[in-house]
């Protein structure tokens, strides 16, 4: 079977599984720790609308979702910090509007749109180079970003009252984090789909959790996970001739639940066990 | 670290015809405030009486509607901060993943060393901090796995990490059990000598013992400049009659017999 990773496709899809392993490493625990996962979704929802603009205009759909997602990270922040409108009202009401803008899009679009259930589920299989070279840019935009900003980030997520007073300008910081999330969806889009990013935003971070309180130390892990599922992921979907991004998320889903009920099975039986002394 | 020994006493802030309105309702009328080094000032009220956002005004988070807030120290016009700030430990999201000694550090993460790495010096004071508040031998636990009365030590390690000359404490000894709280306190006492302290509690036994001044605030503030609180103070500020009730056998006890 490994002559299958001599095709270019197989070498972009692996490759396409290690950057998005890195970006929902870092950012995935960024967006577990500070609980903005329901930001994440809005954020990967809304961006469907971008998805249809590009099919409209002609151009590549991820460059559309990448406007989208930004703009909507943008506009969630701006809108919550200057409106009377709730953070939870303002995700949904963008999150349902942006996938209605992609279907009018979609909708008058020319032609036939036959590749539109990669966007919207994944498939690592057809990354091409060029969305390669895209990836590779984002994740080194969220490595520069984490690497420079990171006593910031951190405190800014633990406790953003006391961040201010010591005049760390938060608002602005919440506003990358949230762009952050944007391009970390941007990444995951070919091999996940939009609908399933989530996911990816959350298992390997909440795995890594399991194991470690160091915020770094956890991003590392993350994105072990992520590389670990995506790869096992994407052999098992070949063998089993099913599709690819589905098959990542119920594996790591799959993992973690096992992992969280093996402990919890474990430390009840200790607890039984020390009861019984 | 002993600043205050080079500069003669005087005043940190002081607040000026204060008033904060909400949608038109007034929390705040016409405060008028001096905080000054050595100061330790107890502010007392009841919940609703516009104690969190008086401390809010103070820390620079929110504009007061009229009035005006002076800093008189001149570190503050280099933007420097000067006060810390302790807020309930029960505020915080205990599963987060992160250590004493991390949080400790957040003390330092200011506004001036953006973009750059923690610095020698600033470790320096992160565990002088620790150690301060007796907290640096827990340094590698996570933040959440502590009681609540040493989770609070450590926020009060972070306040000190940014070198404050005025400290600012809201409710700190809520949900803190009563052994913890005396000890709290009595670490005050000690940081008394080192920088001004406000207290803002609900708790005005507990806190009369200790502070040095204490006011009440009910929109309005009553300040005595002593630690003696009367019957009528009290309803003037809670607007119905209050008994007092003194608990313990403190030698320093403040409040009357009655």
């Amino acid at each position: 079977m490994f002559e299958v990773l001599r095709f270019e496709f197989m070498q972009n899809a692996l490759a396409a599984g290690l950057l998005a392993a890195i970006a929902c490493g870092i950012v995935g625990t960024y967006v577990v720790s500070k609980r903005v996962v329901f930001i994440s979704g809005g954020i990967a929802h809304t961006s469907f609308g971008g998805v249809g603009l590009g099919y409209l205009i002609g151009i590549n759909p991820v460059i559309g979702a990448m406007i989208f997602a930004v703009a909507s990270a943008l506009g969630i922040g701006v809108i919550t910090q200057r409106t009377k409108l709730t953070e939870d009202t303002t995700i949904g009401i963008l999150w349902a509007m942006g996938m209605a803008v992609g279907t009018i899009f979609i909708g008058l679009a020319p032609g036939y749109t036959p590749d539109l259930f990669s966007y919207l589920f994944g498939n690592i299989l057809t990354v091409k180079s060029a969305d390669l070279i895209l990836m590779i840019i984002l994740d080194a935009v969220i490595i520069i970003a984490v690497l420079a900003l990171f006593k910031e980030f951190l405190s800014m997520s633990f406790d953003r009252e006391f961040s201010a007073i010591a005049g760390v300008p938060v608002k602005v910081l919440h506003l990358l984090l949230l762009c952050l999330i944007a391009l970390t969806i941007v990444v995951l889009i070919k091999v996940v789909g939009i609908i399933l990013v989530i996911a990816l935003l959350t298992i390997p971070a909440t795995l890594a959790r399991q194991f470690t309180y160091d915020l770094k130390k956890m991003m590392g892990l993350a994105t072990l996970f992520g590389i670990l599922f995506t790869y096992a992921g994407l052999w098992l979907s070949y063998i089993l001739d099913v599709p690819s991004g589905a098959t990542i998320i119920l594996l790591s889903g799959a993992v973690l639940f096992a992992y969280l009920g093996t402990t919890k099975l474990r430390s009840r039986r200790k607890r039984k066990a020390t009861a019984t002394e | 670290m002993n600043k205050n020994q080079a500069h003669p006493p005087e005043d940190i802030i002081r607040l000026e015809n204060v008033w904060m309105y909400y949608n038109d309702v007034p929390v705040l009328e016409d405060i008028n405030l001096t905080i000054g080094h050595g100061d330790f000032l107890g502010i007392i009220g009841p919940n609703g009486g516009g104690k969190t956002t008086l401390l809010k005004i103070i820390l620079g988070l929110i504009k007061p509607t009229r009035g005006e807030l002076l800093y008189c120290k001149y570190s503050s016009q280099k933007g420097e901060n000067l006060m810390g700030y302790v807020t309930q430990h029960n505020l915080f999201d205990h599963s987060f993943p992160v250590s004493v000694w991390d949080v400790a550090m957040m003390g330092r993460a200011k506004g001036s060393n953006l973009f750059k790495r923690y610095s020698k010096y600033d470790k320096e004071v992160t565990a002088h901090a620790l150690d301060t508040v007796g907290m640096l031998e827990h340094k590698d636990t996570q933040i959440g796995s502590l009681s609540g009365g040493q989770q609070q030590r450590v926020f009060i390690a972070r306040a000190l990490a940014t070198e404050p000359e005025l400290l600012l404490l809201d409710e700190p000894t809520a949900s803190v059990d009563s052994a913890a709280q005396t000890e709290f306190y009595e670490l005050l006492e000690q940081l008394k000598q080192q920088m001004a302290i406000v207290i803002v509690s609900h708790d005005l036994s507990a806190i009369s013992i200790y502070v040095d001044k204490i006011a009440c605030l009910n929109r309005q503030l009553f300040y005595h400049g002593n630690t003696e609180i009367s019957p009528e103070m009290l309803e003037e500020t809670y607007k119905c009659p209050v008994q007092i009730i003194a608990h313990g056998d403190h030698p320093h006890r403040v409040l009357k017999g009655h």
